[in-house]
């Protein structure tokens, strides 16, 4: 793919965190780096035992495909190959696809010199994976907590873990993650309206500008973040959603056994109106 | 670090936040797989509050077995209508074994008025106290599918208590008088009996006296004929809720959340479940509503009915009531001499056992 002709002197030497020059290359568009390597190396090696496990297993429909994680029996110990084997290097090869992806993504800010918040946001993605199939079950004292690799099986999975506590829409945590993660698409489409409606404008009037959009919010709501603030606020909102959501499955189990309503009794039992 | 040093009140505060509500738990968490692997098909034990569940289900030790022989209890007293073909020391053995499950602090003279002959009816604990234990036979007996040969004893659901500790009895008519202050429609209320959740807390009359289905998942889309509505469906999560509080498990000990109705992927425990229903239904409408004229006010509700039974009222709280000890093969009083209605099962099941 050809380079833009402003894009080579953006295209620098430099930067990496591992590797020095042995590694700091391009591959057509894309910048390869020694996390490069190691993201294709954990990406195919993945897809490969998937393809594997699938090629052992009863179907190839793509909804059905069930890469399930060991039986509890098993303890934090491996697995036998087909049997929750696979999950457990499959889920290596997702943790290490994953991080250094980000790290390759550090690399390429750093060429640029520019801050780190693209990598940073995706840290919490991967937060929320590591959480799930790493963190958790470390704490349960067994692979088997993890979800399976599978479009339905991981659908089945999360249905019956959250009735395991009667009433997932009781946990605490849950119920922050929620609110923050539709908080979050609210934040996106008036942030997206204000911009479109600002470029396009009645026929024949100019583009409006910053203190166009400004002027909205102030006028509709007493206030205007900003053009640079809204992208802090997505940011925030977007990011403290994630974390939430990976609190509220850690302290599902490993601090919590009981149905999620039972624990507002503390609520119940404060003394105001007890 | 200097993140931490920046925030430390707000940290400081988070943490006692978490501190003050609820009383959290914390690993070692024990789990028991019950389904295949990676569908979550598995019951979160927590060890310490199971030592907790340990102690509170201590069975009482039985009382020395009576000596074989001599005459039996109805030739000897008058006035036994249920345990007449016991011997007259195996009837005094239970007498006595009751007391103590029901009566402990009273004895005799809780059943017997002093002054009175013993066969008299005077008291109405006694005319209850007979029902039992024709209900108690019953259950032992006829509901072997719920109650295997484990069967239930007195102090099954007593507990050295005169009235067991959990019952129920129809909810009050909601006393809210303007209608702008919503309607209730007997819900969002935090109250116990569905774990105090919002969903509707008298699911008890609908399903363990009355015997509404309480299948809602459909089988057909919405313009297709689907029957099924939100409050049937909120009264069955209802009474799912107290099921899953009275025995101590999640809702996956018994269904897989994929096809809550589907036998195919539920656990053999659900079969056991469905039969408990039935026999709490069978309990409360021919055994405790028939004594609505026997009880006195106080010990009713405020509609006026008896306290009936829900699965708290054996279970409380383990998945089988008192962890499952066997109390009653070493009373044969609390198995039916002979059924009226001899099946082969059970009549197998009727024989006491030595």
């Amino acid at each position: 793919m050809a380079m833009l002709s402003f894009e080579r002197k953006y295209r620098v030497r430099g930067g990496t965190l591992l590797g020095g020059d042995l590694f700091d290359f391009w591959v057509g568009p894309f910048y390869v780096g020694f996390f490069g390597v190691t993201t294709a190396f954990f990406s195919i090696l993945g897809t490969a035992l998937i393809l594997w496990a699938t090629f052992q297993g009863p179907t190839w429909n793509i909804w059905q495909i069930n890469i399930a994680p060991p039986d509890l029996k098993y303890g934090l110990r491996m697995a036998p190959f087909n049997e929750g084997g696979i999950w457990q290097i499959v889920t290596v090869c997702a943790v290490g696809a994953f991080t250094s992806w980000a790290l390759r993504e550090v690399e390429i800010c750093r060429k640029l010199g520019m801050g780190l918040h693209v990598p940073f946001a995706f840290a919490f993605a991967i937060l929320a994976f590591v959480t799930l199939n790493v963190i958790r079950p470390l704490m349960l004292g067994a692979w088997g907590h993890g979800f399976p690799y599978g479009i339905i099986s991981h659908l089945d999975w999360v249905s019956n873990t959250g009735y395991q506590y009667l009433h997932f829409h009781y946990n605490p945590a849950h119920m922050i993650a929620a609110s923050l993660f539709f908080a979050t698409t609210l934040a996106l489409s008036l942030h997206g309206a204000l911009i479109l409606s600002s470029t396009n404008p009645a026929k024949g009037e100019p583009v409006k500008t910053a203190e166009h959009e400004n002027t909205f919010f102030r006028d509709a709501i007493g206030y205007s973040v900003g053009t640079l603030g809204i992208h802090r606020v997505g940011l925030l909102l977007a990011l403290s959603s994630v974390f939430w959501a990976a609190v509220c499955i850690i302290i599902s189990g490993p601090f919590w056994t009981r149905g999620w309503p039972e624990w507002w009794s503390w609520w119940l039992n404060l003394p105001i109106w007890k | 670090m200097n993140i931490i040093m920046k925030y430390k009140t707000s940290f400081v505060a988070l943490l006692a936040l978490a501190g003050l509500t609820g009383c959290w738990e914390r690993p070692p968490i024990e789990s028991v797989q019950t389904g295949y692997r990676g569908t979550a098909m598995v019951e979160l034990n927590n060890p310490r509050l199971m030592a907790a569940q340990q102690a509170a289900n201590v069975a009482p030790q039985p009382a020395p077995p009576a000596e074989a022989g001599g005459p039996l209890a109805s030739a000897v007293f008058k006035n036994v209508q249920v345990l007449g073909n016991l011997s007259v020391a195996e009837f005094t053995r239970t007498m006595a074994s009751l007391t103590s499950w029901v009566a402990p602090t009273e004895g005799c003279a809780y059943c017997h008025k002093p002054g009175e002959g013993l066969e008299a009816d005077t008291l109405y604990t006694k005319v209850v106290a007979r029902k039992m234990l024709q209900m108690t036979q019953a259950i032992n007996v006829e509901n072997k599918a719920h109650v295997g040969s484990t069967g239930v004893t007195c102090y099954t659901c007593h507990r050295g208590q005169h009235v067991p500790a959990n019952t129920w009895v129809n909810a009050a008519a909601s006393t809210k008088s303007a209608k702008f202050l919503g309607v209730e429609s007997g819900q969002n209320r935090p109250s116990t009996a569905v774990s105090i959740t919002s969903l509707p807390y008298d699911p008890f009359k609908t399903y363990l006296s009355g015997s509404a289905d309480i299948k809602v998942a459909s089988n057909t889309a919405l313009p297709a004929g689907n029957k099924k509505d939100v409050p049937n469906a909120e009264r069955t999560f209802g009474l799912m809720m107290h099921m899953s509080d009275s025995l101590g498990v999640n809702c996956t000990y018994c269904h897989n959340s994929q096809a809550f109705d589907k036998w195919s992927v539920s656990t053999p425990q659900r079969v056991t479940a469905w039969h408990g229903i039935r026999m709490a239904r069978d309990i409360n409408n021919s055994y405790l509503d028939p004594l609505n004229s026997v009880f006195p006010a106080n010990r009713k509700g405020p509609t006026g009915d008896v306290a009936k039974v829900n699965c708290q009222t054996c279970h409380q709280g383990a998945t089988k009531p008192l962890l499952g000890a066997q109390m009653a093969k070493n009373y044969p009083a609390m198995y039916s001499p002979a059924p009226a209605t001899p099946l082969p099962v059970v009549a197998q099941a009727a024989t006491p056992k030595k």
